[in-house]
């Protein structure tokens, strides 16, 4: 089984300027994900998945830099493309959706006509035929009356509805690739399940990849074949999501699924793992970032993190795993 | 929309009729006698008596203010004493100088301001973006009476580069024909191009001391909103589809930046209003301005209320206008009312 991965991060570290010295955001994060593939990522609030995602679409902020790394996607590798190259493939390669799709969308102009911009960017439609092309992606992503919906602004439309807009957005050049960025985080539970169908649904019908970010490890298992454990800027673990979810291996993410109470239900505070994400401005930052908090730390722990195979694509860096 | 304007004109009633009390009882109240003054220095008691009744100033305050509102029902702001004239005809004359000179300051200050905030958000700590902050700290450090002063005195005086600041044209070349009142606009509809050079000329000076005062507002507020909105979620969106770079800065992030800039730019404008009195006494500018000020030092009521109104006027118009074109811009404004 050796297919050739839609997105392979290899070695990628992140650093950001501030007013109080560089913070080492990511360090040698890597993972990968294949065609027709969900993979989720997962971690507490601040553990760098946001980052790792900009950095891959080329949106970090100024402040920002990469430091290292590789992001191999369609045999190129996006963060040595220049920002031209990458605008060129960006809605129409590879998209993202964000959290908060209210702030996500031009509070000012029509939605149709959002879509209709990166149609018509991206050469899949003319302007003139672009209307009509955004009122076939309101009907994809199943919005009722879509005729009347593409004259509405954001502010008009339910944070749902406003959700389907971002997918419409994202998948209206139909990407090889979606990054969606805690879509459901905000939403009501009921409209949560609707938006993660729509998306598995659409991206299984064109065999797209998926990148799931989500702090839920529930509603990861639940929408993902795989589930990459992320930790104050590390990966962790990664694991099937059945795997994880039985037996894990890392002690981060045993804790993580002790705090998570149960499949179907979700848990938005993961608080109860006891301690917090260490300061990455710290100069004297361990080579395990989570061995303050750990109960099973070993003296061999302060050395470089290993990258342990644990069975057919598991890997685990920690040097005492479960 | 319509009904959003229709409630702003009505809430724009008390103000109007505030205005209209105090400029009544203000200029019953300034020290100075116009009837003294008109009769002058060596005449009777009887006679300045006599001019007193004649203007209705003997009457009771009760009683003048009730003639007064009558008038300005029928448009009639009374008669200038210093000229005789209606003071609707000699205001309407003189509008026009006053409006050229505001509205070409303004127009000359949008458009340098509203590029160089958009530049120093753009490239946020380049040479450009300090550009941007000398401009706009020398720009409100600068009165706009000092900044005039200073220029005639550079520009004419010194250098002699500038006309003698004395008003809209030079004297040895006549007014275009009348058609909007425009010196600048008619020339050019006229076709004469010496004129039209002349204008500018006189023009040049007073509407760049007006200009660089409200440069600085408007480009100071045009970086920090393009600045607040270029960091917010929807660019960041744009910039996730592949929109380039010139449809994120200008469809995306200006036109939501502009909003604050729009009311910033109504306060400049209503600003400018009040400058326009320094401005046309430095440069002798025959507009509305110059006028009042004449108007004042003789004790003539009737131009001071006339010009004191018609302010209140314009005021209140700008603010309806502000909040049209902001209403335009801005969908949340216009469907919510
Ligand atoms: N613009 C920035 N400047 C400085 N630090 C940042 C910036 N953006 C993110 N970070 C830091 O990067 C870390 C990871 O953030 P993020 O990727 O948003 O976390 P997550 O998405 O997992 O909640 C956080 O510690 C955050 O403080
Ligand atoms: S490497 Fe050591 S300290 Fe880090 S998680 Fe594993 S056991 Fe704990
Ligand atoms: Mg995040």
């Amino acid at each position: 089984m050796s297919t050739v991965p839609a997105l392979a991060v290899e070695d990628l570290s992140v650093e950001f300027r501030t007013r109080s010295g560089i913070v080492k955001v990511l360090e040698h994060v890597g993972f990968s994900v294949d065609k027709g593939e969900t993979v989720a990522l997962v971690g507490e609030s601040g553990s760098g998945k946001s980052v790792t995602a900009f950095a891959v679409m080329g949106i970090l902020d100024a402040a920002g830099k990469v430091t290292s790394g590789r992001a191999m996607f369609g045999g190129a590798d996006l963060l040595a493309l220049g920002e031209r190259d990458l605008a060129e493939q960006r809605g129409r390669e590879l998209s993202m959706i964000f959290q908060n799709p209210r702030t996500a969308l031009n509070p000012i102009r029509r939605v149709g006509l959002q879509i209709a911009d990166v149609l018509v960017r991206h050469g899949g439609a003319t302007r003139n035929d672009a209307p009509q092309a955004a009122i076939e992606m309101l009907k994809k992503v199943r919005i009722p009356d879509p005729e009347r919906r593409a004259e509405a602004y954001p502010f008009e439309l339910s944070g749902g509805m406003c959700q389907r807009i971002m997918i419409a957005i994202a998948l209206a050049c139909r990407p090889a690739l979606l990054i969606a960025d805690e879509p459901t985080t905000g939403l009501d539970v009921t409209t949560q399940a609707v938006i993660m169908d729509l998306i598995g649904e659409l991206a299984g019908e064109a065999g797209m990849a998926t990148i799931f970010i989500t702090h839920d490890l529930a509603l990861a298992a639940e929408y993902c074949d795989r589930i990459v454990v992320m930790h104050a800027g590390h990966i962790v673990e990664a694991a099937p999501g059945r795997d994880l979810f039985t037996h894990p291996r890392h002690p981060y993410s045993a804790k993580l699924l002790a705090a998570t109470p149960g499949e179907t239900v979700s848990l938005e505070n993961m608080a109860s793992i006891p301690g917090g994400l260490p300061d990455l401005r710290r100069s004297d930052l361990p080579a395990c970032r989570y061995s303050d908090r750990c109960e099973r730390r070993l003296g061999q722990c302060a050395q470089p993190l290993p990258q342990r195979t644990v069975g057919e694509r598991r890997v685990v860096a920690c040097w005492n795993p479960l | 929309m319509l009904n959003l304007l229709l409630s702003r004109l009505a809430t724009a009633i008390p103000s109007i009729v505030g205005v209209v009390v105090v400029t009544f009882m203000l200029t019953r109240l300034l020290p100075g006698d116009p009837a003294a003054y008109f009769a002058g220095l060596a005449a009777s008691p009887q006679a300045i008596a006599e001019i007193r009744a004649k203007l209705g100033l003997d009457k009771s305050l009760p009683e003048q203010f009730v003639g007064y509102i009558g008038d300005l029902l029928h448009g009639n702001l009374g008669n200038s004493l210093s000229t005789g004239q209606p003071v609707v005809v000699e205001i309407a004359t003189r509008l026009p100088a006053s409006a050229e000179l505001t509205l070409f300051a303004l127009i000359v200050a949008v458009a340098i301001a509203i590029p160089l905030g958009v530049l120093a958000a753009v490239k946020q700590g380049t040479w450009i973006d300090h550009t941007c902050r000398i401009v706009t700290t020398a720009g409100v450090s600068l009165p706009v009476f000092f900044t005039g002063l200073l220029f005639a005195y550079v520009f004419y005086y010194l250098l002699q580069w500038a006309p003698a600041p004395t008003g809209r044209l030079d004297v040895f070349l006549s007014p275009p024909t009348h058609i909007t009142g425009f010196y600048l606009i008619d020339s050019a509809l006229t076709g004469n191009l010496e004129t039209l050079w002349g204008a500018l000329r006189q023009l040049a000076l007073p509407a760049i001391s007006m200009a660089i005062f409200s440069l600085a507002p408007l480009a100071r507020m045009t970086r920090g909103s393009m600045l607040a909105v270029l960091g917010s979620d929807f660019i960041r969106t744009a910039r996730a589809s592949g929109l380039s770079p010139r449809t994120v800065i200008f469809t995306y992030a200006f036109r939501n930046a502009v909003l604050p800039v729009i009311t910033t730019l109504g306060m400049v404008f209503s600003f400018l209003l009040g400058a326009n009195v320094l401005v046309e006494t430095v440069f002798a500018w025959p507009g509305i301005g110059l006028y009042a000020v004449n108007a004042l030092i003789t004790s003539d009521y009737a131009p001071v209320q006339g010009f004191v109104l018609t302010m209140a006027i314009l005021y209140v118009a700008l603010n309806l206008t502000i909040d049209f074109v902001y209403g335009l811009v801005d969908p949340r404004v216009r469907l919510d009312s």
